[in-house]
């Protein structure tokens, strides 16, 4: 098995104004399907075509954006040996008990030089409903909604992303799938731990922490328009879309959850291999690499974040 | 749907008046901003209507109401605090009117404004 070390998205913690409504937001119309609900209140929640216990956390607050997103390792032995690297790196690492999250094992916890909570975990119960295994049909459960099939990846805002390239690079062994470069700086970058474009993504940003999307991924194109006129019909506010990016060539839609938190459907995407070159953009063409059909960047697309 | 109408007037962070958009009781104040502008009816914006997640929790949209009565979805107190939301302070996308209403687009911190403008014009 050639991928070791971080393997993938894990799951991604939310935090919600009103969780009714986002129950129902994720569940009925993104296709997720309710896991468990926490003694604090916490709704753990996954798509049917995932194994793993949950890939969604939402959480009661007054304030909307992220609280937190975590990627799965291969084996209970790579926490320790990043742990190790993370501190030599020079980044305080908290220890998460196993269970703190229903059907998840220990985690090592830290903030990254943007201001976001990244966790590693190496254990994940399996949860219904899964894919099959034995003689497997296309699908256990039938697809509702956008028909999501898993959390795909999430692009986050704050400073030092210079830093942060390094520090995925360095420590945590991912590789940079594409980058924009302005005139002043960096911009943005898109990282890949294992063959997809990206796994997260991020933009320079002078507030640190903040949250621009979570992606989920649906079959194709076809899907991509389903979930378009879903957004209309439930009156969903919508953001850009459907459209592509260049930058990953991923089609896609952004729309926002019922607190303003944004996510993405997405499908497509080439693959990525690690021998591969880091594909590049600059300010002229900036455009057309985030939104390839209308070549320029909304107004939303730098100032709106949660 | 409510057939219940009512004008609301919009001024700008320097108290100039900008125009009027149609609220009903069932639609977010800031929906109606979006189709006046559409309609051509918001002018002396120093730049286009703040719009972003609709939801109340990006913050884009806060301002001033300086008359008239609303009823309120819940919103990200990053953006309105317990004292900002006592002096009047909302997110338009997260209230309906009640009645004929006045407000004022307030930006959370009046020296990004520059910042913000810059890329909202990209
Ligand atoms: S548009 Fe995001 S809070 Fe109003
Ligand atoms: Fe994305």
């Amino acid at each position: 098995m050639a991928l070791t070390g971080v393997l993938r998205p894990g799951f991604i913690q939310l935090r919600v104004l009103d969780m009714a409504a986002s129950v129902e937001y994720y569940t009925k119309r993104i296709g997720f399907h309710v896991v468990t609900k926490g003694e604090d209140g916490r709704v753990y929640l996954k798509a049917a075509d995932e194994f793993d216990h949950h890939s969604l956390v939402l959480r009661q607050a007054d304030t909307a954006g992220l609280d937190l997103y975590a990627f799965k390792v291969r084996k209970d032995e790579d926490l320790d040996s990043f742990k190790k690297r993370i501190e030599d790196y020079g980044i305080e690492v908290d220890d998460v008990r196993a269970g703190e999250q229903p059907g998840i094992g220990r985690r090592i916890s830290f903030v990254i030089e943007s201001g976001h909570r990244i966790e590693l975990y190496a254990q994940a119960e399996m949860s219904e409903p899964k894919p099959l295994i034995h003689n497997p049909d296309v699908w256990s459960v039938e697809p509702h909604g956008m028909r999501a099939r898993r959390m795909d990846h999430a692009l986050l805002y704050g400073p030092n992303i210079e830093k942060v390239l390094n520090f995925f690079v360095k420590v945590l062994d991912f590789e940079c799938a594409e980058r924009v470069d302005m005139p002043d700086g960096l911009l943005a970058i898109w990282l890949t731990a294992g063959m997809k474009a990206h796994d997260i993504a991020f933009v320079n940003h002078p507030e640190p922490g903040k949250f621009h999307h979570v992606a989920f991924e649906l079959e194709d194109w076809k899907d991509v328009g389903n979930a378009a006129d879903i957004i209309t019909r439930y009156n969903i506010s919508i953001d850009i879309g459907p459209t592509r990016h260049g930058i990953t060539r991923g089609q896609t839609i952004y729309f926002f959850d019922p607190s303003g938190n944004r996510c993405e459907v997405f499908a497509g995407g080439y693959t990525y291999y690690p021998d591969h070159p880091t594909r590049t953009w600059d300010e002229k063409e900036i455009g057309r690499g985030i939104f390839y059909y209308e070549r320029q960047l909304n107004d939303a697309f730098l100032s709106v974040v949660t | 749907m409510s057939e219940q109408r009512f004008n609301i007037d919009v001024e700008n962070i320097n108290a100039e008046f900008c125009g009027s958009s149609t609220g009903y009781a069932d639609e977010r104040v800031l929906v109606s901003l979006e189709r006046a502008q559409g309609f051509g009816k918001l002018k002396n914006l120093p730049k286009r209507l703040p719009v972003g997640c609709r939801r109340g929790g990006c913050g884009i949209c806060r301002a001033r109401i300086l008359e008239g009565n609303y009823k309120r979805d819940p919103m990200s107190r990053e953006y309105v605090t317990l004292e900002d939301e006592k002096e009047g302070l909302v997110l338009l996308c997260a209230i309906y009117p009640l009645s004929d209403l006045k407000v004022r687009l307030e930006p959370k911190c009046v020296k990004n404004v520059e910042a913000n403008s810059q890329s909202l014009e990209i």
